[in-house]
């Protein structure tokens, strides 16, 4: 979109932390504020502002929009799948306690699946909704 | 608070729809702000990362496909604004009922909260403990709520289209030139 070396350079420099930071929030969620929607936000922001200072096309060759439907699809299944799973091992759907040896540990593998499934979710639909809105334009 | 009504009464007073964008996005940080005032850091990250930052994105993304300008009003708000006053009054009569602002007593402080306090240590052992009421205690109203998000994306996909068919004729007309020799030599 644009070709202003002030934003493309800051773009770059800021672009790994934002990421980054994404993923602290995604997987230190249990710990500190947040979790899976806003970690899935800023994962979309950090690919967001390549696309602002790259040009979208550069942004699709990253993250191919065709690959972003079956993701978002993916998330959600990984998500009612581990309800499924806790189903399957005798328990009520969601109940992660038996998802390891004892109860506090299986809930800690539920939560951590399930807000990787929300995380992917969010992320591959806002990505895709910019996507949809930025390829309309010429 | 003030700095959220002058932002609010400068977005309805506001004709040029960037500035209006803008100012959603200013009174979307200040309300986090508020969130944060209040102990619901959780609640403010949520409101900063999406209200302030993607939904402006988005936005700005939708600002660039329609104008710039809101049309001038054709009828007089007469009608709309005694609706919005009334309803205003409503709202402010309804809370004149709730129970004061931090009240232990209140029903919301004696119902399941105690509980989440007293066990969710025990129980599920995450330090933080709004991550263990929406993940485990509420799971189905966050699965519902990823859903919600995965019908939007969806939705937005059958309405537009993406880079596909539709998008790609009209987007990638101009540098059609420049990437099919790339494509051709690999």
């Amino acid at each position: 979109m644009n070709d202003d070396i002030v934003l493309t350079v800051i773009g770059k420099l800021l672009i790994p932390f934002i990421l980054l930071f994404a993923l602290y929030v995604q997987f230190h969620g249990d710990f500190g504020p947040g979790g899976g929607f806003q970690a899935g936000v800023l994962f979309a922001a950090g690919i967001i502002l390549y696309a602002l200072t790259n040009g979208t096309a550069a942004a699709m060759r990253l993250i191919p929009p065709g690959l972003l439907a079956p993701l978002a699809a993916l998330g959600v299944l990984l998500y009612g799948g581990v309800g499924v799973a806790t189903m399957l091992l005798g328990r009520h759907f969601l109940n992660y306690s038996v998802l390891a040896q004892d109860a506090v540990h299986g809930q800690h593998y539920g939560i951590l699946l399930i807000e990787l499934g929300v995380g992917i979710t969010v992320a591959a639909v806002m990505l895709l909704i910019f996507f949809a809105f930025t390829s309309r334009e010429d | 608070m003030t700095f959220l009504v002058a932002t609010a009464i400068a977005i309805v007073r506001m004709r040029c729809l960037f500035a209006v964008v803008m100012l959603s996005g200013i009174y979307s940080l200040t309300t986090a702000g508020v969130f944060i005032i209040l102990d619901a850091v959780d609640v403010a990250f949520t409101e900063a990362a999406v209200a302030a930052g993607v939904s402006t994105m988005l936005m700005l993304g939708s600002l660039t496909l329609t104008g710039h300008r809101q049309a001038p009003a054709r009828i007089a708000p007469i009608l709309p604004l005694t609706v919005v006053i009334l309803t205003g009054v409503v709202l402010l009569w309804g809370t004149s009922d709730m129970p004061r602002f931090g009240d232990p007593e209140a029903p919301v402080h004696r119902h399941v909260a105690p509980r989440y306090i007293q066990d969710s240590p025990g129980e599920i052992g995450v330090p933080n403990m709004v991550t263990s009421v929406l993940a485990s205690y509420r799971g189905f109203d966050t699965l519902g709520e990823t859903v919600v998000v995965f019908t939007a994306g969806i939705g937005v996909l059958a309405l537009l289209g993406i880079g596909g068919r539709r998008g790609r004729s009209a987007k990638d007309d101009p540098d059609d030139v420049a990437k099919r020799p790339t494509d051709d030599h690999e």
